[in-house]
């Protein structure tokens, strides 16, 4: 078992070590999950509803039906 | 226009933007995935060391695309849960099936043996990387296919019942969803048309080879499978698109009707091959609708209904109404939505005031088992988007940017059927090359290519506005009420991120065609 996982970390060692355009790439998509994990996921995108259960954010969005339909004429 | 209404635009332009920013990298992974896999098939069976370095040239633009194009479809679902959360509460359990599915299924599977396939050069058999290269192929497609039974779910919703008492729709019927005939039109119409993408690109890389006058021996063999495989699969689009025309004329009319620009419903209706349209405000009828157009005869009925002489409702019957066709009036159905809202509202003011008595009136009418429910939930509750609009007019998306994207998917369709038998033709005689006016021109269909499958799904998007799942619940309904700042700013960051992430792929890109098959160390 130990033997077999050993292989696979140094199929992916060996692979990771012998690259060349992937090395430009892998630091592209390092950067970019970054970016989009570590930036935006935890600046700009909490998710809206408050709500700790289904139940609780259920009332928030039956809230926010039964209201928009006074307050919304979209053009 | 009110800080709410602004939030609805940039929400939808951050998806949009977002939306068309991936696509620009799926369609050429889905067709150019299976393409690898039929060449490293050709070095399998031979042993000849040609293909293998073939195989490996096109891999590397393969990785390319996919690194720069991966996690970028993320952003869509976190855009779900900020900018659209009143939609994703109310579709999640039926919208985050398929996402689930393809996030642990097809991602993982993909990811795992793409390592492999980049990886297992001379450390794994012959036979178990050809098959981890196929296995990518399969598994690329097979995330393409959860996403569009997603997608297809919002186009013609169904397999759901409305939960009241969690404010969901849920899923009744897994099948339901996965084999709506919305779904498999959508996916083997996206599908065949991505492989006739990669394969515009196939083509066009290999011409500029040819231009050059470097690696003929590796263009011609790529070009000769690309055109095949572009070939069938480009005829194949153009069967399965026909598919989908039938099915939006019979799930979404309004889509259809705008996107021929067809204001009076008319019983062998004409398809218009080409024409320019009028301003909204001159638009009234079919009679002032265009400038000029030229028409083919009873098609449209034709591929709507496969009959010459059926009918076809246009914009005006939708929005007037058309008893004699058995068509509802906007504002009967607008009506009946103001009921199911105000039933929702109802049992909102009971739940608040602990009235039980009339929770369970409400719930009873939300009941599919009793015959009060199904009456409401047919009558009324089935117009339930109806109930936030304003006016009838909002039910009419852009015509003019339908009727044009239409046009320009067709014809660059048609456009790729003839490139591709007269490139395979050409190719098999060897007289290709001596044609460095076609060798240029073939340079020029990748970028039509993708203009037609962004088109595409422009037509399949901006068609079924004003909703984000079809009569159900329209896309003012949908968004999270937050601040529009917070949304631009973060669409300027995407756009900004997007355009540096695109401008690195098209450099690396560029670098490593032009360094050809032989430099894997540069």
């Amino acid at each position: 078992m130990l033997a077999a996982v050993k292989k696979i970390a140094r199929f992916y060692i060996d692979g990771f070590r012998n690259m060349t355009v992937g090395r430009t790439l892998w630091i592209i998509i390092l950067i970019k999950l970054a970016v989009i994990f570590a930036v935006l996921r935890l600046f700009f995108f909490q998710p809206t509803l408050q709500g700790s259960n289904a139940e609780e954010r259920g009332d928030e969005v039956l809230q926010q039906l039964t209201t928009h339909n006074d307050t919304v004429t979209y053009e | 226009m009110n800080d709410f209404l602004q939030t609805v635009d940039w929400s939808r332009a951050q998806f949009a933007l977002t939306a068309i920013y991936h696509w620009l990298f799926v369609p050429l992974t889905l067709g150019l995935s299976f393409m690898i896999a039929f060449m490293e098939t050709k070095y399998y069976i031979s042993g000849d060391e040609f293909w293998k370095r073939t195989t490996k040239f096109w891999m590397r633009i393969f990785g390319i695309n996919f690194a720069i194009g991966v996690a970028t479809g993320i952003i869509l679902e976190f855009e779900f849960g900020t900018n659209w959360s009143n939609y994703s509460h109310f579709v999640g359990d039926i919208f985050g099936a398929p996402l689930a599915i393809e996030g642990i299924m097809a991602f993982f599977m993909e990811s795992t043996f793409i390592a492999v396939m980049f990886f297992g050069w001379n450390k794994v058999s012959k036979g178990f990387h050809l098959a981890s290269t196929w296995l990518t192929a399969i598994g690329a497609n097979l995330s393409a296919l959860w996403i569009l039974v997603a997608n297809a779910w919002m186009q013609y919703p169904t397999g759901c019942t409305f939960n009241l008492e969690t404010v969901r729709n849920e899923m009744t019927s897994f099948w339901d969803v996965l084999l709506s005939p919305v779904a498999i039109d959508k996916f083997t119409h996206t599908v065949t048309s991505s492989f006739a993408l990669a394969a515009a690109v196939v083509i066009g890389i290999s011409a500029w080879y040819l231009l050059r006058g470097r690696e003929r021996k590796m263009a011609r063999h790529s070009i000769a499978i690309a055109s095949v495989f572009g070939l069938v699969f480009s005829i194949v689009a153009a069967f399965t698109g026909d598919r989908s025309g039938a099915v939006v004329a019979k799930y979404q009319p309004m889509k259809l009707a705008a996107m021929e620009g067809l204001y009076d419903g008319e019983q062998g209706a004409p398809l218009t091959v080409i024409g320019i349209v009028r301003p909204e405000e001159e638009r009234t009828s079919n009679d002032d609708a265009f400038y000029f157009k030229i028409d083919i005869p009873k098609m449209l009925s034709v591929m709507s209904f496969r009959d010459s002489e059926a009918y076809v409702a246009g914009i005006n019957d939708l929005l007037d109404g058309n008893p004699e066709q058995g068509i509802m009036s906007a504002e009967e159905k607008m009506r009946r939505g103001r009921v199911a809202v105000a039933e929702l509202e109802r049992y909102k003011e009971a739940k608040t005031a602990g009235d039980e008595e009339v929770i369970a009136k409400v719930r009873r009418k939300f009941d599919p088992d009793t015959p009060e429910g199904r009456e409401f939930l047919s009558e009324y509750f089935a117009y339930f988007g109806y109930g936030y609009i304003a006016t009838p007019e909002e039910l009419v998306p852009n015509v003019p940017l339908l009727f044009y994207s239409f046009r320009v998917m067709v014809g660059v369709g048609t456009l790729l059927i003839l490139a591709f038998a007269l490139v395979w033709w050409l190719n098999r005689r060897d007289r290709l090359a001596d044609k460095r006016w076609l060798l240029r021109c073939l340079i020029l269909l990748i970028p039509l290519a993708y203009l037609a499958s962004q088109a595409g799904w422009i037509i399949a998007e901006v068609g079924r506005q004003p909703w984000a799942i079809q009569d159900m619940m329209p896309v003012s309904a949908a968004a999270s009420r937050i601040g529009s700042t917070s949304v631009m700013v973060t669409f300027f960051i995407f756009l900004a991120l997007f355009t540096a992430l695109l401008a690195a792929e098209l450099s690396i890109m560029f670098k490593q065609i032009k360094i050809g098959p032989d430099n894997e160390k540069r």
